[in-house]
């Protein structure tokens, strides 16, 4: 085999609320059925071991509050290499609560959680506000349509940085702004599970390009793969869901 | 006089109800509550014996009906929401529906199922005696938000009654964790029993440190003989334990010197049983035939039903990862040929979001004795998509699930299984129902 990607799970056993292993899955199988080489390691709460030099696309989900302690102070300790990681180019994925992880704090009711300020973004969960939850419809350039589920009690302000999305359907970053997500060099971060890859083809193909890009120079195309079911899964959203609130 | 007029009026909502074909068994109850909102809390005085509440993610309707079953065997009058209609409103719908027209019934236990979210409004109206937690997984994130708030409720909930003793899965580490704010006891399936497989250990962590837990063995999910490292927190002195547990032909256990041999499927009745077991020990009504109370009961709808439409169809309720996990296990179990047809909805009782699909072992279906696999439902491209990423082939997406069963009857599988999650099951059935019907008249 040519090519191959390294791919980290972050802590899979601490966040795994909302199906995180079909994001997994996803990059995996993609490169796979297009005879790239993809391994897979599992940064866990036990071997707690990233080998960064190695690693080209990390991943990190959501989970219950008491769980994102966990990984908030594990990932604390591997703060200058992960923000060097992302610096240098690599591929950082993080949904939901990773993705909170990565700005300067998370603000609950009750305490001031501090964050991996590799993002200038902050969030704030203010005591009697709802929880954001629903299907999501947003717009990437790229991407087109990318289709989801959001739940979270956090809004987060992303600042200068660019959104991942703007937003057709649903909340997205704070229920207010319009957009969704934030996009900075190869990092990607989100509040869309569902999860977010399988039924958004076209993103995974974006973020396995640049990761490949990122790693082979030459490298330049993926071939096309039948992606009639995850298009049919993902028109099934924006039909539903991204119809109904333009009336 | 309000109570009355309240109690006449769910009765006539349930009538009109009943006329005008709706199966809901909340709004009469809610309608009572209106007029009369302490109507629960009044005609408690009319059970002589113990209110039981039973709660729990999954096993709390079937849980329920047994324990009501086998107590009216023994020739008690008992009261309890038999259809499952377990929030505040279905509550009192079982209140006032037990009532004659002078407002009074008579009942010796009351059985109630009641949903985790609602424990704290109903406990305001009726405070329990007992109160049986069977376990507690994911289920329906959007609706709950995160399982420590299921936690927290609960807690809430005890709080406000007295003189509540608990009955507790003691194999789950989240329901156990009750007994120490509470007086409990406990009933587990103490020895291994299945594969020690990893899969979706949710709550694995701890409850009481944070730190992660070990398992000696471990059964299904988190359920298993558990213990921290960290703090010593541990699974707790088992007071009804299952033992010998045999899961060939039919479901065996011994329990307190008692065999338990029941014509049930799935490794998760043995829970079930135990609970029932444990309450009717505690209550005092403890037969010695315990076995022969439960040996006909009927399994309620979508728990493993099958229906003979030429070739036995078999349809089970599954609403979340756990759930899943252990019908895929009960399926794979049975080694004849087979076709299988998944349904996956996401309306509000469903749960909107359907990510937990991809927290379910659906690559354990991949099996030799798998035939044909057919999705279906109103999510049924997310679970075809869930299929493919876990390399199992679906021979047909197919919107409808009257076709789905049809093709299924025409292949040489000798069986076929129906899994649906919760607003799936009750058309399938009625289809399945129907089906029957047809080929009854044929003949």
């Amino acid at each position: 085999m040519d090519y191959e990607l390294n791919i980290v799970h972050l802590y899979p056993d601490l966040l795994n609320l909302y199906g995180d292993k079909g994001n997994i899955e996803c990059l995996r199988k993609r490169l796979l059925w297009r005879g790239i080489g993809a391994n897979l390691e599992k940064c866990t709460n036990e071997n707690n071991y990233i080998d960064f030099k190695n690693t080209d696309i990390i991943f990190v989900g959501g989970g219950s509050d008491r769980e994102q302690e966990i990984v908030c102070n594990r990932l604390l300790e591997k703060k200058t290499e992960l923000t060097a990681f992302v610096e240098n180019g690599g591929t950082l994925i993080a949904v939901c609560g990773g993705y909170q992880l990565l700005g300067k704090y998370y603000q609950t009711p009750d305490s001031k959680i501090e964050g991996l300020g590799i993002l200038d973004i902050y969030t704030d969960s203010i005591k009697g506000d709802k929880r954001l939850i629903g299907n999501v419809v947003i717009e990437n350039e790229t991407a087109g349509k990318i289709v989801g589920f959001e739940n979270h009690g956090g809004r987060t302000e992303i600042g200068s940085h660019s959104p991942l999305g703007r937003v057709i359907s649903g909340f997205g970053n704070n229920g207010k702004s319009g957009y969704e997500g934030v996009v900075y060099k190869n990092l990607i971060g989100t509040y869309l599970h569902g999860p977010l890859l399988p039924k958004n083809p076209k993103l995974c193909d974006m973020i396995l390009l640049r990761a490949l890009k990122h790693k082979y120079p030459d490298f330049h195309l993926l071939s096309p793969l039948d992606d009639t079911l995850e298009n049919t899964a993902n028109e099934y959203i924006v039909k539903t869901f991204a119809n109904q609130s333009d009336k | 006089m309000r109570l009355l007029l309240a109690i006449w009026a769910a009765k006539l909502a349930s009538v009109i109800g009943r006329l005008v074909g709706k199966k809901s068994s909340s709004s009469p109850g809610v309608i009572a509550l209106k007029i009369c909102p302490d109507i629960i809390g009044r005609l408690r005085k009319n059970i002589k014996g113990e209110v039981i509440a039973i709660c729990g993610t999954n096993g709390k309707t079937t849980t329920n009906n047994l324990l009501c079953t086998a107590l009216s065997k023994c020739g008690y009058k008992v009261l309890c929401n038999k259809l499952g209609a377990n929030m505040l409103g279905g509550i009192a719908t079982t209140f006032a529906q037990a009532c004659n027209i002078w407002g009074k019934f008579s009942a010796d236990y009351a059985c109630l199922e009641i949903d985790e979210a609602s424990t704290v409004k109903v406990f305001d109206h009726i405070a329990p005696d007992y109160m049986i937690i069977t376990n507690l997984f994911r289920d329906q994130l959007d609706r709950y938000g995160e399982i420590d708030i299921t936690v927290n409720l609960l807690k809430t909930a005890m709080l406000k009654a007295k003189n509540i003793k608990l009955i507790l899965n003691g194999d789950d580490p989240l329901t156990a964790q009750f007994g120490k704010d509470n007086p409990a006891f406990y009933f587990g399936i103490s020895e291994q029993v299945l594969p020690q497989v990893d899969d979706t250990k949710e709550g694995q962590f701890c409850v009481f440190c944070g730190g992660e837990q070990k398992y000696n063995y471990y059964h299904y999910s988190q359920l298993g003989d558990y213990y921290c490292p960290h703090c010593g927190n541990k699974r707790p002195h088992i007071d009804f334990e299952a033992t010998n547990v045999d899961l060939k032909n039919s479901l065996k256990f011994t329990v307190s010197g008692c065999r338990i041999d029941l014509n049930y499927k799935g490794f998760y009745n043995i829970y079930n049983v135990l609970a029932v077991y444990s309450a009717m020990s505690l209550l005092g009504t403890l037969p010695e035939n315990f076995n022969s109370l439960l040996a006909d009961y009927k399994p309620q709808i979508g728990r493993m039903e099958e229906i003979d439409l030429g070739k036995p169809v078999i349809l089970n309720l599954a609403k979340n990862p756990a759930g899943f996990n252990q019908a895929i296990q009960t399926v794979l179990s049975d080694k004849r040929k087979k076709d299988v047809i998944v349904a996956i909805n996401d309306k509000a009782n469903d749960g909107h979001d359907v990510s937990w699909l991809w927290d379910v072992d659906f690559e354990k279906l991949r099996d030799e004795n798998l035939n044909m696999l057919i999705t279906t439902g109103i999510r049924l491209y997310d679970i075809s998509l869930r299929f493919k990423y876990s390399d199992v082939k679906v021979s047909s997406i197919c919107p409808s699930m009257r076709e789905a069963i049809q093709s299924c009857l025409r292949t040489d599988a000798q069986v076929c299984y129906i899994l649906v999650n919760y607003t799936a099951l009750f058309p399938t059935e009625t289809i399945m129902l129907d089906m029957k019907k047809e080929l009854e008249g044929k003949k």
